[in-house]
């Protein structure tokens, strides 16, 4: 019989201003097995853990309950403890009276008494523990980066940089992301291009880093320490080995009717392309689709003028497979789509765009060589017109249901960017910026916004545009509010930007299915704690880095890349990882061999083998379940499916599960 | 049908002297003309027994599990499947429960079954086809359904329909009427577990079952659950119910939303497709998710 003592938190008045936490201590006394109860300040500080710690040696405990907050937060905390004191960590059990009692409830009586029967529930299951030992297992040396923008570019960089292997797998033709496509960076108004390319370079040159580019993750099995992955390498069509990047073939090649990506669809693109002159690698890749080869079978140009033998229809998507002990995502972000916002005449007008197509007008790499025009007529706009938080902040009303609830928390900073840029490169040019709140908190961001507001003499207006209308004459009217001056204003602009709110790139949630990661309602990556870890996702191994765990700026962005790399290296380190001893086992006398466990497993845990079976003296031979417990994260999908209740998961049996259910209840 | 059964003979017939199989699974009269039960024939001469005709009730394929794994010197156990049957055939198979090349699988012609009452049974006025599955030969071609079909689902909806108090009282109502004679567990196919949860003190389940009369009417919803996604409406459960519970209704309301959520899916009529409870791909809904786009909206 295990002798339980149990722990009562107030978690400082977090528990106890809510729990009666005395009441709680008295009432567990009289449940089966405990023989030592009571209550504490703060049961994670070191008097609480030494409370423990005497309790055992006085009392002889071989199970500990602490009543306390979510054992997401303190249960390796207490289970080290109880292993201190010579108790087997795994016949440790918390009770969450804090998150699922305290913090929910504002009645005292109700709350004490719900308080108890939590106790009572992790009390009953203690009983039915037993003790385990947790496995070891070793860790693979490489990690994966998974997106090349500069967030990925980043990590990658840093973990290298500690000696470790790294592959970055990118799933468009080139590294570089969207800060590629960047002109000026704020504060401080340097060029993108300048301080991202060394970088690109340094990844590609760094003896430790292996680029994927087109490429993407296909499937993840493993766990910590031992992911393996498969990664489809798409047909690039050209041999990136002999290619020399010279670009005859992007010159001649006749199909030039496709949209740049990279110059969001502001210039037409050959069928076999670089998306840009700085790309790595710089190697063309065929989009078949466009393509006269493959689309018609005549054409064959670009082979023909390609001097060194590179192009080659006939490549064929490659799946490779490799190890890995960590894995990061880095999937970045992408404006959201603007078709539902009709009101701006996106759709209708040219000269409406997006910020980021802005950013591509005004670079000197891009479709207008730097020279910032009218895209509909090639004219250089005289008055111009930022609306910002678009589908930004659309928390209720009509705005929710094409918006997004949050702030997009960048396009204050390079709306005020674009103004300066617009008045620096046309001084008798007028620029209106229409904003809700302008938030700027970061180092030298508020001086950034004053300068364009002070200096360069951006007309800055609180209130939201309500309608863009093509006039067909080559103007725009703006009809908006002015909030402060409460007043209508009409305003004839010659080009409007929209500050489009950023979104997860969408390849991120079939991402976090592969990774078994959680993602929050607007699909960016949960973080294990928003603020204690907010570089690693709750899955063990898996490591978040840049936009696809929230909206940020490029400087947010490197210092995340750079803390995640640090996770990554930290676990990489180590030779071997303590696993998970709360792994699912088939009661082979029950198994009826039909399959569905292995079917649900999600890690691949499960197999099935014909052997005999013994059953109380009777000899089978059945085809039965077997278990790798290296492989086993205990999900338990497993044992909900099996309908005999052959499977069970170590730790949370079904008994377990029954006992608590029962002690809640009684 | 006298002449399904003559043809039914013949074949068993041939397939006993030639040794093919060593017996074969079929019905015989029991003490009544519409109580027919299951038999297993070993010899041509008892095969004058045979029965079939409109009150040819029971399903054979639940009989393979243990027949199909006597040594028999690795002969194969001959088995006549009416349609509906071979899904319950098709499902033992995909569930390893019955080995494909130990059975000599006959699909034979229906035209419907009648109850004691000389009516039609429910399951057969709901009937979901006459063609055959996973069949060496057939029998008496594919029959035809000759009568108004009844809405499969119509029960269920009409149960969807009332309020959760309402609907709660109709279930206590239908179950209260239980023995606990296991007979609806007994002739299901798809309860062929090796031991059943309600059969071992070690699952905590069974001691809990028996303790008051709510937990009762529990084992048929959790046998409801046990077979969700894997039953395959073959109305055994109904049929066979001395005290006539609706338990079909419970089945086919899983059904209903497992079509509803994963599309039109048949337990047992492919051995290849996992059953969608089972299986997962990234298309699938998530009914919890809050993307209406992604089934985020309830069904039901």
């Amino acid at each position: 019989m295990t002798k339980i003592g149990v722990f009562v938190c107030w978690c400082g008045s977090n528990i106890a201003a809510t729990v009666d936490v005395d009441a709680v201590s008295e009432a567990i006394k009289a449940a089966p097995g405990v023989v030592f109860a009571t209550n504490y300040q703060y049961m994670c500080s070191e008097g609480g853990q030494a409370a423990i710690r005497s309790a055992v040696a006085e009392h002889g405990l071989t199970g500990v309950v602490v009543c306390s907050c979510s054992p997401r937060m303190h249960e390796a905390t207490f289970r080290k403890a109880a292993a201190g004191a010579g108790v087997n960590p795994y016949m440790v059990e918390i009770a969450n009276i804090r998150e699922q009692c305290s913090w929910i409830h504002k009645d005292k009586a109700e709350a004490t008494a719900k308080a108890i029967a939590l106790a009572r529930a992790a009390v009953a299951k203690l009983n039915l523990d037993r003790p385990l030992t947790a496995p070891e297992t070793p860790v693979t040396k490489r990690a994966l980066v998974i997106g090349g923008g500069i967030a990925g570019i980043q990590t990658a960089l840093d973990v290298a940089d500690a000696g470790y292997e790294v592959d970055v797998v990118e799933k468009s033709p080139t590294i570089g992301g969207k800060m590629a496509m960047l002109d000026k960076t704020f504060p401080t108004l340097d060029c993108a291009a300048c301080i991202l390319t060394p970088k690109m370079v340094d990844a590609a040159a760094h003896e430790k880093i292996t680029l994927y580019t087109y490429s993407e993750v296909e499937k993840v099995s493993g766990f910590v320490g031992n992911f393996t992955v498969d990664i489809k390498k798409r047909a690039r069509s050209v041999s990136v080995d002999r290619c020399t990047g010279c670009g005859v073939c992007s010159e001649k090649c006749p199909s030039k009717r496709a949209k740049s990506e990279f110059d969001q669809g502001l210039r037409e693109r050959s069928a076999i392309y670089i998306p840009f002159a700085q790309a790595i690698p710089n190697v063309p890749v065929i989009d078949r689709d466009t393509c006269l080869k493959f689309q018609t079978g005549k054409c064959g140009l670009c082979e023909k003028v390609c001097p060194s033998h590179a192009v080659d229809y006939s490549q064929e998507d490659e799946v490779i497979t490799k190890q890995y002990g960590a894995i990061v995502a880095a999937t970045g972000f992408k404006p959201i789509g603007l078709e539902r916002f009709d009101e701006y005449a996106y759709s209708r007008s040219p000269d409406v765009v997006t910020s980021l197509e802005f950013e591509r007008l005004c670079n000197a790499a891009g479709p207008t060589k730097g020279h910032l025009v009218r895209p509909s007529d090639g004219k250089e706009p005289k008055t111009v017109v930022f609306v910002q938080c678009v589908g930004s902040r659309e928390a209720s009303g009509i705005g929710a249901m094409k918006g997004k609830p949050y702030c997009s928390k960048i396009c204050c900073m390079y709306t005020a960017k674009h103004a300066m840029l617009l008045r620096e490169k046309y001084p008798d040019s007028e620029a209106y910026v229409f904003y809700i709140d302008v938030r700027t908190p970061g180092k030298n961001f508020d001086e950034f916004y004053r300068r364009a507001a002070e200096e360069y003499g951006v007309h800055y207006i609180k209130g939201m545009v309500g309608k863009v209308c093509d006039e067909g004459n080559g103007r725009l009217t703006v009809r908006a509010s002015d909030l402060i001056e409460n007043r209508q204003l009409l305003i004839d602009a010659d080009m409007v930007v929209l500050a489009a709110a950023v979104e997860p790139d969408p390849s991120a949630r079939a991402l976090a299915t592969l990774l078994t990661a959680s993602m929050d309602t607007n699909d960016f990556f949960t973080e294990a704690h928003p603020k204690l870890r907010p570089v690693e996702s709750p899955t063990a191994g898996v490591f978040l880095s840049g936009m696809c765990q929230g909206p940020k700026d490029i400087p947010d962005t490197v210092a995340q890349a750079g803390a995640a790399a640090a996770k990554v290296i930290g676990l990489l380190s180590k030779d071997r990882l303590v696993g998970n001893p709360c792994v699912a086992s088939c009661d082979e006398t029950l198994c009826n061999g039909c399959s569905a466990c292995e079917r649900v497993c999600p890690y691949g845990a499960i197999s099935y083998e014909t052997k005999t079976v013994v059953d109380r003296g009777a000899k089978d031979e059945r085809r039965v379940a077997s278990v790798n417990e290296a492989l086993c994260q205990g999900c338990g999908a497993c044992t909900v499916t099996c309908p005999s209740g052959a499977m069970d998961l170590r730790g949370f049996t079904g008994r377990q599960i029954m006992a608590e259910v029962d002690a809640i209840c009684r | 049908m006298q002449n399904v059964r003559e043809l039914m003979i013949k074949k068993a017939g041939e397939m006993l002297s030639s040794g093919e199989v060593y017996g074969v699974l079929a019905w015989e009269r029991g003490d009544f003309a519409c109580d027919q039960t299951p038999a297993l024939f070993t010899s041509p001469e008892s095969l004058s027994r045979l029965a079939y005709d409109e009150f040819t009730a029971p399903m054979l394929s639940k009989y393979l599990i243990n027949e199909a794994k006597k040594p028999n010197e690795g002969k194969k156990v001959m088995v006549f499947l009416k349609p509906c049957d071979t899904y319950n055939f098709g499902h033992l198979l995909s569930e390893h429960k019955v080995e494909r090349d130990r059975v000599y699988a006959v699909g034979v012609a229906c035209s419907g079954i009648f109850s004691r009452e000389k009516t039609l049974l429910e399951k057969c006025l709901a009937c979901k086809g006459m063609e055959f599955h996973h069949c060496d030969e057939v029998i008496g071609g594919e029959g035809k359904i000759t009568w108004d079909k009844l809405d499969r689902f119509a029960g269920v909806e009409m149960i969807e329909s009332m309020t959760p108090s309402e609907r709660f009282e109709f279930w206590r109502g239908e179950l209260s009427r239980c023995i606990r004679c296991n007979a609806c567990r007994n002739v299901c196919p798809v309860c062929s577990c090796v031991k059943c949860v309600f059969d071992n003190p070690g699952s905590g389940v069974m001691s809990k079952s028996n303790a008051d009369e709510f937990e009762e009417n529990m084992f048929h919803i959790i046998r409801a659950f046990h077979v969700a996604g894997r039953c395959t409406d073959c109305g055994e459960c109904s049929r066979v119910c001395p005290r006539n519970i609706p338990l079909h209704l419970l089945n086919r309301k899983f059904i209903k939303d497992v079509n509803a959520l994963f599309g039109p899916y048949q337990a047992g009529a492919s051995l290849d497709d996992a059953s969608p409870l089972t299986s997962y791909s990234v298309n699938d809904p998530e009914p919890g998710y809050k993307d209406k786009a992604k089934g985020g909206e309830r069904v039901a």
